[in-house]
């Protein structure tokens, strides 16, 4: 379909679906064909996509659980560093390190970290922000935000090959393959 | 997945086979419970009194597990959740049962005047504070003040059980409509009457002490038990083959999603009583964290921070467990257990200061109101479904995953 210049490169291919059934049985083939780098594109949320893509569970809840920890302990340390060593300041009273004093500051920073922490993990796990990407060159996957299912398998995967990987998709999909090329 | 909607009529609704080995545990717990208790308290000093106080303790724990579901209803109908609807019925059950609570509130009353200091006439004429309080913390009006929640409460939860009900057999939309409109009411009324039966039945047991924010620490009292014990309630129903398909693990989840909020929102409001007390320092309001600090309450205290918040929150933030059906109804119950100890240690270091004298007594009673709360709920669930049948958004929750 594309008069890609010489030196373009193949990107990977490209079916479409048009039912939520038949992308997602589609999905379910090409995870157990073994591949690794594909994706799968809808115009909205579908419940069970994931798991017929075969998607790992994210680390993001791991990353964000540290971070609130350390934004937990930052809180503290910030609190007992300036009140009770480099500027002791008594306040009515009280210890210049004490617990109950410091427990909101360390309950904000926690949120702090934590909240801060997913955002930045999910931009970076997603790979985010991409303000191109080689898909974005084909003309009917503008259809992927109104009323159409693709799914994308790389040339990068191992298990691609120009044939075997083109075959498997039309058998699927049942209509023709498109070729994404990158222009370097 | 899409499409395979569940036809809740394969599915076992009713409680008809598994009905008599509860009810007979039930009645088994219930005296074994109130009989054992009765028979140690009057074969010890004291014992009518210290029964009265740890009943004072299992009412309010019970009380809070109803009036927590009795919230949750609202809450359903007031956001107009879909996810929910195959458990709402059940709830419904949990939150009808605060009628049973008004039965049981009558040994309260009973012993008004030993749980009560305020209640002593004699109490009020050396006491200038009691006096000037007198016109609203007197024997008459805190009875008068019990009926009105109790009715409040009661007509609320069977409006929303009846209206649900008769939505089984005619399916009729409106209903749902005529509930979702009277709940955001509701919901205020529900506020103001558990915000003024806190203060009632648990504040005033100091009298001279007062914090603004008591009523919504029982308020985060009542929604934390009632969503710790509704893993455990539905776990038991399907183990014995009712609704074993309509149940899923995602409805599990976010029982366990809702567990873990709450409870780290009790823990916010627990903390933020116990901060401003602290920080202004005045005698008249920290008397009363000076006594569940001083001997053994201190141990208490200490357990109910660890025990209450800091386990189960490392418990439930994963999935891990939330997404077990088993084992959040073990978390579950165990989270109920500390709600118990909680009101354990609002209530009893009034009447022991310095000891926290946990024994048979307080294990006695608390299986005895457990055993009658349980039958009655067996009894109520007994008449209907133990599902919506005809909510319309029924279908969206037997599909609903999580994300």
């Amino acid at each position: 379909m594309s008069n890609a210049a010489e030196n373009a490169k193949l990107y990977g291919y490209l079916a479409s679906f048009d039912l939520v059934d038949e992308f997602l049985a589609a999905a379910a083939k090409v995870r157990d064909a073994g591949y690794t780098r594909w994706d799968a594109h809808s115009p909205f949320v579908i419940h069970g996509l994931d798991a017929a893509m075969g998607v790992k569970k994210t680390v993001l809840p791991y990353i964000v659980f540290l971070a609130g920890l350390t934004g937990a302990a930052a809180g503290i340390l910030l609190q007992w560093w300036t009140n009770a060593v480099d500027y002791p300041f008594l306040i009515s009273g009280k210890p210049l390190f004490s617990l109950p004093a410091n427990i909101p500051v360390a309950f904000e920073t926690t949120i702090l970290f934590a909240a801060v922490s997913a955002l930045i993990g999910m931009l970076a796990l997603n790979r985010l922000p991409q303000l191109y990407h080689p898909l974005f060159t084909n003309r009917s996957f503008k259809r992927v935000t109104d009323d159409r299912f693709f799914i994308s398998i790389e040339a990068e995967d191992p298990l691609f090959d120009a044939t075997k990987t083109r075959e498997l998709l039309e058998s699927i999909s049942g209509r023709s393959i498109e070729e994404i090329e990158v222009h370097p | 997945m899409q499409g395979n909607v569940l036809d809740i009529t394969t599915e076992n609704r009713h409680l008809n086979g598994v009905m008599r080995p509860a009810l007979i545990i039930c009645a088994v717990m219930a005296v074994i419970g109130f009989g054992g208790a009765l028979f140690l308290a009057n074969t010890t000093e004291h014992g009518i009194e210290y029964l009265l106080e740890t009943y004072l303790v299992s009412f309010a724990f019970f009380l809070a597990i109803s009036l927590g579901g009795l919230f949750f209803v609202l809450l359903q109908h007031c956001t107009r959740a879909g996810w929910s609807v195959v458990v709402r019925r059940v709830a419904e059950a949990v939150a009808a049962n605060v009628w049973v609570m008004a039965a049981l509130a009558v040994p309260v009353v009973y012993g008004i005047h030993h749980l009560y200091h305020w209640a002593d006439a004699g109490a009020a004429a050396h006491d200038p504070l009691l006096a000037a309080k007198a016109g609203f913390l007197n024997p008459s009006f805190f009875i008068i003040r019990l009926v009105i929640y109790f009715l409040v409460w009661g007509v609320m939860a069977s409006f929303l059980l009846r209206t649900s009900v008769a939505q089984d057999a005619s399916g009729d939309p409106k209903l749902t409509l005529r509930m979702e409109r009277l709940s955001a009411p509701g919901m205020i009324l529900f506020a103001l009457t558990i915000n003024f039966a806190a203060f009632d039945i648990l504040m005033s047991l100091d009298p001279h002490w007062f914090s603004t924010i008591f009523g919504v620490y029982y308020f985060s009292v009542s929604i934390v038990a009632f969503l710790a014990v509704m893993p455990k309630i539905l776990y038991a129903l399907q183990m014995r083959g009712v609704l074993p398909n309509a149940i899923t693990v995602e409805h599990y989840h976010d029982f366990g999603k809702l567990l873990f909020g709450f409870n780290v929102f009790w823990a916010y409001i627990a903390f933020s009583q116990y901060m401003l007390i602290w920080y202004a320092n005045i005698p008249e309001e920290t008397e009363w964290f000076l006594k569940r600090q001083t001997g053994e309450w201190a141990t208490v205290s200490l357990i109910l921070i660890f025990g209450h918040f800091v386990l189960p929150f490392l418990l439930l933030v994963s999935r891990v467990i939330k997404r077990r059906p088993l084992l959040l109804a073990i978390t579950g119950g165990y989270v109920a257990a500390m709600c118990w100890v909680d009101v354990y240690w609002l209530v009893i270091p009034e009447f022991s200061p310095g000891v926290a004298r946990f024994g048979l007594l307080d294990v006695l009673c608390f299986l005895g109101m457990n055993g009658v709360f349980s039958a009655a709920l067996v009894l109520r669930m007994r008449r209907h479904s133990v599902i919506a049948e005809k909510d319309p958004r029924l279908e969206e929750s037997l599909a609903f995953e999580n994300a």
